[in-house]
């Protein structure tokens, strides 16, 4: 009976105690600095430039280093790396005229980045990549028509690249892009091609 | 109100056709009036609840619509507003569509006996208090006809779990109303304020210790009336979806949460009347007769006073309630069946039936020292507690080398 008085009491006491430390707690919090950071518009720089050179974002190619080995193409797990060459007769050089990646497809697993022999292809820093349209999500690091030459590597000398992000900058689409209206003149990037008409059968 | 329409309309001498025609345009103006104000209540309290929520949480809250987001509740209204109002097929179909209005009217109601400062109140019956514990039942009703005719398991048990509880708190807010009731010797709003007097010793929550008692019993009993956290069994989303909300869209849904804030308000306005002095302005003792002498500017002016002194001590209270829904867990039905009947409903008896004893107690010049240092310690011991809680926040922020930062538009 004493027992049971004195726990009922006990009870209470516990419940004022802990209310009134919860309660200061919440009102301690609620006169501090909220940490949120306010992505994307109210941050003192853009988030890409916040992240460590090393994080793992879109794929990027420095076009003018890249040897044309096609390394990358061949080491890509799911095979979103497209690369033609062609070796012109007449000048004897070799060409490349499409270096196209599909980040929709991308897991980023950065094993391309490690088979590179100049660190042509590697990842940036940039990760807002998103599209209202799927087709724009494949990056064309040459664009349609263009023929680079491969880069042949001097001896003792370390390839010149551009800093990072700034290739994934020049080929980015805005996300609200509409996409191409012929699809399929896009090489390489057509993945739904509406039934041909009966009549040219 | 009542008065002023008195001196209106007896200048004018109508027919009593004429009369009872303006009396009902009279009434639906009021009706509008304290509609509008409930409406606009309830927007902004549900744009300041999840600014507050935010910042408890370190987060910042909504912020972009409007000033600091003070225009979320409008867009947050017209989006509800423009929303399909879905309407499962399995429901039983009149009452699933009625129950928010029920649950609306509930709330609703309880504004007409509210008061909001000196001769401020729709209608100033007698039995204000008991009117206004009587009509907001009707919420019972409306939550348990949304949560039956859903035809869902989380809308039944949590309709079945508001009856519960509120018909089970309604008896330690009961009791807590009587110990006030006692003390005034009135069930009217108005009276009961005017018995309180302006400093805060005057006022009932620090009248003698067992009033003070049940000012904390009914705060805790009238936020498991209005199922707020706590208390907020009958929706608790962690275990039942929405409880009687599941399944309710668009305007629909709006109406529950509109009458979910609206609560707020008669929450507050009913602990500001009962326990802390409602309108009366510190240092005056007669605000009537005050009033009735100042001419002109001046009784509007007086007026408004008593309004902004109510409106700090409810709108303190809101505060207070949205504090308390941030930081508390919600408790287990066991749990809060305990906490009624156990602690509750026992102690609301000891205070009521110790108040009662010092409405019994001499009243004369020889022991008005005895009650005087009794509220005296009391108002110290209030005011204690509110200070200790300050001071313990501040060292809570001093201990991890914290800083201060009130900053309200962010």
């Amino acid at each position: 009976m004493v027992l049971a008085l004195k726990n009922y009491f006990l009870n209470i006491k516990k419940a004022f105690i802990s209310i009134f430390e919860g309660m200061a707690v919440t009102l301690s919090y609620m006169a501090r600095k909220p940490i949120t950071i306010q992505y994307p518009d109210r941050i003192p720089k853009p988030v890409p430039e916040m992240l460590p050179p090393s994080y793992r974002g879109v794929l990027e190619v420095d076009i003018k280093i890249c040897t044309g080995c096609l390394a990358c193409m061949k080491r890509c797990p799911i095979n979103i790396i497209n690369i033609q060459t062609f070796r012109d007769v007449e000048s004897k050089k070799n060409y490349m005229t499409c270096f196209d990646i599909d980040i929709a497809k991308c897991m980023f697993c950065g094993l391309c980045t490690e088979v590179c022999p100049t660190g042509s292809i590697r990842h940036s820093t940039e990760f807002e990549a998103s599209s209202a349209s799927i087709i724009n999500m494949v990056l064309h690091y040459i664009s349609y028509g263009d023929k680079v030459p491969v880069y042949k590597p001097v001896k003792d000398q370390e390839a010149q690249s551009i800093p990072q992000n700034e290739a994934f900058r020049q080929v980015h689409v805005s996300w609200n892009t509409p996409p191409p209206l012929a699809a399929d003149v896009v090489r390489g990037s057509v993945r739904w091609k509406p039934d041909k008409p009966e009549e040219e059968k | 109100m009542h008065e002023l329409f008195n001196n209106l309309v007896s200048n004018w001498h109508l027919n009593p056709v004429l009369m009872s025609v303006v009396t009902l345009l009279w009434i639906l103006m009021i009706a509008a009036l304290v509609l509008a104000f409930m409406a606009t209540f309830a927007g902004v309290t549900s744009w300041i609840e999840r600014r507050i929520a935010g910042r408890m949480m370190s987060r910042v809250g909504p912020n972009r619509v409007g000033p600091g987001g003070s225009l979320q509740w409008i867009a947050d209204g017209l989006k509800c507003f423009l929303k399909e109002d879905v309407i499962p097929g399995a429901v039983d179909k009149p009452l699933f569509r009625f129950a928010p209005y029920l649950v609306f009217t509930g709330c609703f109601a309880a504004f007409a006996a509210l008061p909001f400062g000196y001769g401020l109140v729709a209608s100033n019956i007698d039995i204000g208090i008991f009117y206004i514990s009587a009509i907001t039942t009707f919420v019972v009703l409306g939550v348990l006809m949304a949560g039956w005719s859903s035809n869902n398991k989380w809308s039944l048990l949590g309709g079945i779990r508001s009856a519960a509880q509120i018909i089970s708190y309604e008896i330690p807010t009961g009791l807590s109303i009587l110990t006030i009731v006692v003390l005034a010797g009135t069930l009217n709003m108005q009276e009961i304020i005017q018995q309180q007097g302006g400093w805060p010793w005057h006022w009932f929550i620090f009248n003698n210790p067992f009033s003070f008692v049940a000012f904390f019993i009914f705060f805790s009993s009238i936020l498991a009336e209005g199922n707020r956290t706590p208390f907020d069994l009958p929706e608790a989303e962690s275990e039942l979806v929405a409880g009687y909300l599941t399944e309710y869209s668009g305007m629909r849904f709006v109406f529950f949460f509109f009458a979910e804030w609206a609560n707020l308000w008669v929450m507050s306005a009913i602990i500001t009347t009962l326990f802390l002095g409602g309108w009366q302005i510190p240092g005056i003792n007669d605000l009537g007769a005050l009033i009735s002498q100042s001419a002109g500017a001046g009784k509007y002016l007086w007026i408004l006073a008593s309004i902004a002194v109510f409106f700090t001590k409810t709108l303190f209270f809101v505060f207070v309630v949205i504090w308390v829904r941030w930081t508390l867990p919600r408790l287990r039905v066991d749990q809060l069946m305990v906490m009624c009947w156990k602690y509750f409903v026992p102690i609301g008896f000891i205070c009521l039936l110790g108040s009662a004893l010092f409405t019994i107690l001499p009243q004369s010049s020889a022991w008005n020292w005895f009650y005087l240092s009794m509220r005296l310690v009391l108002t110290a011991l209030g005011f204690g507690i509110a200070i200790a809680l300050i001071w313990r926040s501040i060292y809570n922020i001093r201990a991890l080398d914290d800083k201060i930062y009130i900053k309200v538009w962010e």
